[in-house]
């Protein structure tokens, strides 16, 4: 038995029992040095106590008797001589268990609802372990978000991880929110665990509120770290979302979507602390080992064989200056199953939610979409939607340059195509659940302003079967 | 194992510092560099990158939580090694080799230490192909295990042994360790240990390039990579350059594939282990999984581990390159192993080169690629390790470090093309910036078997498709109905050329793979379009009667055709060339 286990027990008894160091030998940014300690391990939890309050860190240097500490809490007001350091004896633990459902807590998980603090059944590492490859399930079934782009185009499946990515200004928050209150995998259960990092009292308001049947019904976790809230404090608050959320899923058998919002506010957390260890920057003054961080998050979705139950990744993330190479983007579309991309050009045109479709991907959509999964002809009619977009983003790029009147037939077909996608099948309410059927009837209709010709991504039965008005046989071709 | 005796004679080291993968330890005996300690209580694995007095820098494996000052620190007198033997097919491993088939669910790090476990318990079928009393020298085959993968396990004589052969076991059960052979005083195992940094020696490299088929029309036709070459595929993230490395894998023609996921994602891996377990294999009859080899480290386990995945890669292809097979070894994503020796250069306090790099970078880079070869191997046999590398370039900026310095060793570079993969064309590797440099010597190999227009056919199409390109942006200005009729012939050519050649459908039964013979028929059934559009314009046909024509048929012919069906192609080439004979 490893000695980390057995030093579990020590957990229950966390004040008192252990030595309080007082040696503090520098504060820098969000970094406490405390000499004098023996036996500290990296990574181990710590408790700060300040005349006003209790702190928490963790150990992110060893060096032989002396701790470099990050405190979650930032070390504001912290004197030198007023504080007691006391180490955990081991990595952060929380409790994990179905306490958690229903509740609204800051974002180090200590509750705002008033509510009791949360007790569990079991006590987990909050880094958790990596999942053996072996042992995963590749992932093949959707959840259905009710929105119809999603849906139809970019389908989401059960232990996926699919960013939104954002621009500051666009309703990222209302799709995300949208989803989490939406969202359902067919006949199991589902939960929602939403993690929030330097959102403003505003926000977190509008999503508490939406979210409110879903709290009162007990299938929602609310993690909720505001944007003057401590800053440090975020880089706990999406490691908590995935801790419970894994429980719920790998232990419950629950489908848990975790959603975290605003993974821009979380790499700048971590950019913080590593600017005060003065290590040495990557790209725009990040971390080199941002890509690893982000990927000890994101991948911690998925299946496990021969276990009910998955975890389901949407990271949401502003893009600075709509800039995609940004790193926390890049890195982010490198660990993720592909992106949700918003933009401003359509939002302008005052669809909601203004989804970049050809820039949107879903690598799972192949597993988890189409015969057995959601309906035989949805792979083909959303390869024909995807398609037709990009032939009509020619045509408008061609329109703006020669006048869409001087536009042959086929290109002004694509331009009203285009127009129609946006409005019959993008466009809808931010309260607007849609079935998939009526999703992808939509999608067909779009289809049915193109002449018959230019659908050679569909079978004729298909067509037959699906397209409005094709019975009636009036269209050309 | 010897871990737990050697602990006790050094009980002195004791570890000072723990930062992430990088550790300290004082009063460290005398280790070499590279040789793997055991720290604390769940004695991870910890290899030394330095060495000042007694004190010893250590870049750890494992995650290092709790890990504490005075820790431990048990020097194993030796380096990294691997366990080779029979059950490497078939079977997937983390980076430091151990498999993980047998391992838990959730890897926490007190797991076993070394490969083995597993291994150990299998016994497997060895016949022999020597008797007593024979000559043997190193590299020679001692005895087969039938019974191991898709392709034949041969026991070797190990490198540096010549002589008699004074014990061979015979035909039946054997465990892994066993001994199955003696040679000259040498005891030979059935598995052996091997030093996974260290390159396997072979006698010599030959020179002259023949192809590996990839089955992917864009690579084998214009970009191709020769067997025992270095290949490297580049795109930033949503240009499909996972799926294009699976498809080479699932399709390409060599013995064994070892797949190495580094740094990448775990759904992929598991996706990969499930697709291969599934997917017959044409080449054996069995499934492909049978000859593949998995090293998984996935983005979130150890990142220092990963940087070890790459060399635990290339040693089991060497492995089996030795034996006489031709290996290929997929290693995504190479960036992601740039970043493990970045992170714990930086950690360490080295002084670094461009964007945090370490300065050794390149050197480090180039001697991963040199490990790929064709060569005549200790027993004479003409075998080969092609690896095929994945970058990943941050912001899709082709100028940065790993990008730029792979381009310079390896002998192909296909640039995937984020324009491209939005069209939803794929594979989506670029004609332009990609580059093959064995092109003429594969050429030669083409004209000895049989077809002397392979070079012609590539330099043509790639002539249109280039002038194609440049009048495509002179048309994104005037429109295409402004260009001249022979212009506008050159962008329906660059047209035919992507969509009915250089696009491949993956998905598509038909059309996942392709034959030299299909992708060449299908190259000169468009060439002889694209003529006969030019030969009608030039007999008074106006552009917008060529264009209107339908050229689906010719487009879809690659997935109408059967994977050796010329015969279709031959039919639509004779309605395309027959139509367009119509025209005035």
């Amino acid at each position: 038995m490893s000695e980390l286990r057995d030093r579990e027990p020590h957990a229950s008894a966390l004040p008192g029992a252990r030595v309080s160091h007082r040696d503090i030998r520098a504060i820098r940014g969000p970094l406490l040095t405390v000499g004098g300690v023996e036996g500290v391990g990296w990574d181990e939890s710590v408790e700060v106590e300040t005349p006003d309050g209790l702190r928490h860190g963790l150990v992110l240097d060893v060096d032989s008797d002396q701790a470099t500490v990050q405190v979650f809490e930032g070390t504001e007001g912290l004197t030198s001589g007023a504080i007691d350091v006391r180490f955990d004896g081991r990595p952060l633990h929380i409790e994990v268990g179905t306490g958690w459902l229903g509740r609204v807590c800051n974002g180090r998980g200590a509750p705002l609802d008033g509510g009791p603090p949360i007790t569990g059944d079991r006590l987990a590492p909050v880094a958790g372990w990596p999942l053996n490859p072996v042992e995963r399930e590749p992932p093949h079934e959707p959840v259905l978000t009710g929105v119809s782009v999603i849906d139809a185009l970019t389908t989401l499946v059960r232990g996926q991880k699919l960013p939104i990515f954002s621009v500051a200004g666009l309703p990222h928050l209302a799709l995300a929110t949208q989803i989490a209150a939406q969202a359902t995998s067919a006949g199991s259960s589902f939960m929602v665990v939403f993690a929030a990092m330097g959102l403003p009292h505003a926000d977190i308001a509008y999503v508490r509120d939406r979210l409110e049947a879903r709290t009162a019904s007990g299938e929602l976790v609310l993690l909720l770290n505001a944007a003057d809230d401590p800053a440090i404090e975020r880089i706990l608050t999406p490691r908590l979302a995935l801790t419970v959320a894994e429980h719920l899923a790998f232990e419950q058998g629950a489908d848990v979507l975790v959603i975290m919002s605003d993974m821009t506010s979380y790499a700048e957390a971590v950019r913080e602390v590593s600017a005060a260890r003065r290590e040495i920057p990557a790209r725009r003054g990040y971390p080199g080992y941002l890509y690893s961080d982000l990927a000890g998050l994101y991948e911690r979705c998925g299946r496990v064989r021969g276990r009910d139950g998955s975890v389901t990744v949407v990271p949401v993330l502003t893009m600075p200056a709509g800039d995609i190479t940004h790193p926390v983007p890049d890195l982010t579309g490198y660990i993720t199953e592909g992106q949700v991309v918003l933009s401003p050009e359509i939002a302008s045109r005052g669809v909601y939610p203004p989804v970049d479709t050809l820039s949107s991907l879903s690598r799972l959509m192949r597993l988890g979409a189409g015969k057995d999964h959601t309906r035989d002809d949805h792979l083909d009619v959303s390869a024909q939607v995807l398609a037709a977009l990009a032939h009509a983003r020619q045509s408008a790029a061609l329109a703006e340059l020669v006048g869409a009147s001087a536009l042959g037939e086929t290109d002004r077909a694509y331009l009203t195509y285009r127009d129609t996608v946006e409005q019959r099948l993008l466009h809808q309410g931010q309260g607007e659940t849609r079935t998939l059927d009526d999703t992808l009837d939509r999608a067909w209709a779009a289809l049915g302003v193109l002449p018959r010709q230019e659908l050679t991504m569909v079978s004729p039965e298909m067509i037959a079967r699906r397209l409005p008005g094709e019975d009636a046989g009036v269209r050309d071709g | 194992m010897d871990d737990m005796t050697d602990a006790t004679a050094s009980g002195q080291a004791r570890t000072v510092r723990v930062t992430g993968p990088l550790l300290e330890a004082d009063g460290v005996p005398d280790v070499a560099m590279g040789e793997i300690l055991h720290v604390g209580p769940d004695r991870i694995s910890a290899e030394v990158v330095a060495v000042q007095g007694g004190r010893a820098t250590l870049q750890a494996y494992e995650y290092t939580g709790g890990i504490r000052a005075g820790e431990h620190a048990a020097p194993s007198g030796r380096p990294l090694t691997g366990l080779f033997g029979p059950g490497l097919l078939g079977s997937a491993f983390d980076g430091l080799m151990r498999p993980l088939t047998s391992a838990p669910v959730w890897l926490s790090p007190d797991r076993p230490l070394h490969t083995a476990e597993g291994a150990d318990a299998r016994r497997w079928h060895f016949e022999p192909r020597v008797v007593t009393g024979d000559e043997v020298s190193e590299g020679d085959v001692l005895g087969v295990v039938p019974d191991s993968g898709a392709v034949e396990h041969r026991v070797m004589v190990p490198a540096g042994t010549h002589g008699r052969v004074e014990w061979i076991a015979e035909a039946g059960e054997t465990g892994a360790l066993d001994r199955v052979a003696t040679v000259a005083g040498t005891d030979v195992h059935l598995s052996d240990h091997w030093p996974i940094r260290r390159p396997r020696p072979f006698r010599e490299r030959l020179s002259d390039p023949v192809p590996l088929h990839t089955g992917q029309r864009v690579l084998d036709l214009f970009f191709p990579v020769a067997r025992g070459a270095a290949a490297a595929v580049s795109g930033g993230f949503g240009t499909g350059k996972t799926m294009l490395l699976q498809q080479i894998a699932k399709w390409c023609d060599a013995d064994v594939i070892v797949y190495v996921g580094c740094g990448e994602r775990g759904n992929e891996m598991a996706d990969v282990l499930d697709d291969f377990a599934q997917l017959a294999d044409e080449r054996t009859g069995g499934r492909l999984v049978d000859r593949t080899v998995v090293v998984a480290n996935t983005s979130n386990m150890p990142m220092m581990a990963r940087e070890l995945s790459i060399y635990t890669g290339i040693s089991i292809a060497e492995f089996y390159r030795d034996m006489g097979h031709d290996a290929v070894v997929i290693a995504d994503s190479t960036s992601r192993w740039a970043e493990a020796l970045r992170e714990f250069a930086n950690r360490r306090g080295d002084l670094p080169a461009e964007e945090g790099f370490p300065a050794d970078l390149s050197s480090q880079l180039a001697a991963f690629y040199e490990r790929a070869g064709r060569v005549t191997t200790l027993g004479g046999q003409d075998a080969s390790v092609t690896v095929i590398g994945a970058v990943s370039p941050p912001g899709g900026d082709m100028s940065e470090p790993v990008t730029t310095i792979t381009q310079r060793f390896v002998r192909a570079m296909w640039m995937l093309d984020r324009d491209l993969a939005y069209a939803r064309h794929y594979p989506a590797v670029q004609w332009s910036g990609s580059f093959a440099r064995d092109t003429a010597g594969l050429a030669r190999w083409q004209t000895v078997r049989g077809d002397p227009e392979w070079s012609v056919r590539r330099a043509t199409a790639l002539e249109v498709l280039a002038e194609a390109d440049r009048l495509a942006s002179l048309a994104e200005v005037i429109g295409v109905n402004s260009l001249p009729s022979r212009e506008r012939m050159v962008v329906l050519g660059g047209r035919l050329l992507r969509e009915a050649v250089l696009a491949q459908n993956a998905l598509h039964p038909h059309d996942a793979t392709c034959s030299d013979e299909k992708g060449a028929a299908l190259l000169d059934t468009v060439l002889e379009v694209i003529d006969a559009c030019h030969a009608a314009i030039d007999r008074g046909a106006t552009a917008t009667a060529v264009e209107r024509l339908d050229f689906g048929p010719v487009i879809r012919a690659a997935q109408a055709a059967g994977r050796d069906d010329s015969a279709t192609i031959a039919t639509i080439r004779e309605q395309a060339l027959d139509e367009l004979g119509r025209l005035p």
